[in-house]
């Protein structure tokens, strides 16, 4: 696996959040919806690579989009880097979101940062027709609007505050949403209780759905055993690992705690 | 050929390794990943993740923090068991031509003994005695950090074990020499370390540890200078061989801790961050005996100038 690629651009997309493209023709020819990179991110005190999902890929061009929230050591050197630069990534790795013939109407639900792997999702989903849900605390931390819009039929936007589209949690437009149409799958990606409580209304409507899940990983590839979470197996319980097993998940098999 | 003058080879208790390079206990799993990214013939061995009689699910997440130039885990020896190591591992493993060390960890001497004597059955070519791991609660740790304690469980396994017995040792101890030399006189052919220190993070914003286990094992470049100090002072205390480990990233690390006294090392957190780690510190290795002139890495053993 070749690891040097480079730094296409990097575009904010609020105060502290950034969409890097990456040149990569190898990642973008075989990176699926749902899967992530392990990023090397520089800087002194980064040693652990973070993992990102793929948030767009461009296959024709040889590029792929990951969406970057500035958090911490790792993060803040990833957001130094500039155009051209080389930047040392494994990739793609991981199970991405299930693309079905048979789902003909989807919904994905993201909250936050979440929204990111659910883009690409949108973009390559055989579904004919396609519902975007998305949640964000307040207006200022809407992103990707427009990017989503292009990629499906409906898009519905929820703040916390109600600064920008409805007021309340993705949640509730979900429980809302499902009431009102038939929909044959649901993708799921943003905080825990974000996706705890959506993934129960799900089940309520007897609709399987898919949840991409995050956890602190070390070696990205299923070697190291960290990034442990808790799965239904044969009627127990057992861990599975995100980086291998995952990071999508059928919602039906997490164990929420 | 200039390689061709270069001897990698070394001899650890009766176990010949092409070279000095093992992959380290816990961070290499069963070498199915890796076999991804390079071929696994060209490690000098394998030690295998933590096995124990029976498949253990390990600690609750997060089981992982990062830490200045390391890491803290708290893995908590998940595994599938010794059995299903022996019936779906080894065949895999056996396709390529490099050692495999079984590591062994147990609650109780008892435990300790019947994995010994089930893996002396199995197709491998060491067993790593286990009595360090600081994520479990029984066992391990509560032996490997006791003179009597390491000396009651190597003397009994000693006496079922038919494979060359590697004995890891915890670092989380006062004197790891008077430890290591409890392990030669109880029977042990080789002893590596170090293991992981024992460590915590806290997250100060939720006041909170950040390890679900609260506790975890420090590794990385952070723990080398400690690692290499225990390696140096062990080699001089016992006439057994030394496996050295901690931090080791380079092939001049390496060549470090071949110098403080091991005999071959193993390496582990570096390949987390890359993933072809081990097969360049081979190459490193041989980079760095080349340009010194040195033609055998038993040349390099020991040959620290004080």
């Amino acid at each position: 696996m070749n690891l040097i690629h480079r730094v296409g651009s990097i575009k904010p997309l609020n105060e502290d959040t950034f969409l890097m493209t990456i040149e990569s023709a190898e990642i973008a020819a075989a990176g699926l919806p749902g899967q992530f990179v392990n990023v090397r991110c520089g800087g002194p005190d980064a040693y652990l690579r973070r993992p990102f999902s793929l948030c767009r890929v461009h296959r024709d061009q040889g590029t792929f989009d990951i969406g970057v929230q500035i958090r911490g050591r790792g993060t803040q050197a990833l957001s130094l880097m500039r155009e051209g630069d080389p930047i040392d990534i494994m990739g793609p790795l991981g199970r991405g979101f299930s693309l079905k013939s048979e789902d003909k109407r989807i919904a994905v639900v993201g909250g936050g940062i979440g929204v990111f792997p659910l883009l690409q999702l949108l973009r390559e989903h055989p579904a004919a027709e396609k519902l975007a849900l998305l949640g964000f605390r307040i207006r200022d931390q809407v992103i990707m609007e427009k990017d989503f819009r292009d990629e499906c039929h409906e898009l519905c936007i929820s703040t916390d505050d109600g600064s920008w589209g409805v007021a309340g949690f993705v949640t509730s437009l979900l429980e809302k949403k499902l009431a009102e149409k038939k929909i044959d799958r649901v993708f799921i990606c943003g905080p825990v209780p974000m996706m705890k409580r959506a993934v129960e209304t799900c089940k309520g409507k007897n609709i399987p759905c898919e949840v991409s899940l995050e956890e602190r990983m070390g070696c990205g590839i299923g070697a190291c055993l960290v990034c442990a979470c808790k799965v239904k197996l044969d009627g127990c319980w057992d861990y599975a690992h995100v980086c291998k097993d995952g990071p999508v998940f059928s919602g039906e098999s997490v164990i929420f705690e | 050929m200039m390689e061709n003058r270069i001897d990698l080879t070394v001899n650890i208790a009766g176990l010949s390794l092409k070279n000095p390079v093992i992959a380290a206990s816990g961070t290499f799993g069963f070498g199915r990943e890796y076999s991804a990214f390079f071929n696994l013939s060209r490690l000098g061995g394998i030690a295998v993740k933590g096995l124990t009689l029976k498949p253990r699910k390990g600690n609750p997440p997060p089981r992982i923090a990062e830490t200045p130039a390391g890491i803290l885990n708290s893995v908590g020896l998940q595994n599938p068991g010794v059995h299903a190591f022996i019936r779906d591992e080894i065949p895999f493993l056996r396709r390529y031509e490099t050692a495999i060390i079984a590591n062994a960890s147990g609650n109780t001497v008892e435990e300790y003994e019947e994995m010994v004597s089930i893996l002396s059955e199995a197709d491998v070519d060491a067993v790593e005695l286990n009595l360090s791991c600081p994520n479990v609660k029984e066992g391990c740790l509560v032996f490997g950090s006791s003179v009597s304690g390491i000396t009651q469980v190597v003397s009994r396994v000693r006496k079922l074990c038919k494979k060359p017995l590697i004995v890891k040792l915890t670092p989380n101890v006062t004197d790891i020499s008077e430890i290591a030399c409890a392990a030669e006189a109880a029977g042990a052919d080789a002893v590596s370390l170090i293991n992981t220190l024992l460590g915590m993070a806290i997250d100060a914003k939720t006041r909170r540890p950040v390890l679900g286990n609260v506790t975890g094992g420090l590794s990385g470049p952070a723990v080398k200078p400690i690692a290499l100090r225990m390696v140096y002072e062990v080699s001089k205390a016992v006439k057994i061989p030394v496996i050295g480990m901690g931090g080791i990233t380079t092939g001049t690390d390496m060549a470090e801790f071949l110098l403080a006294g091991a005999s071959a090392v193993m390496i582990g957190t570096a390949g987390f961050v890359n993933p072809y780690a081990w097969v360049e510190a081979v190459d490193g290795l041989e980079r760095y005996m080349l340009e010194s002139g040195v033609k055998s890495v038993s040349e390099l053993i020991g040959g620290l100038m004080v």
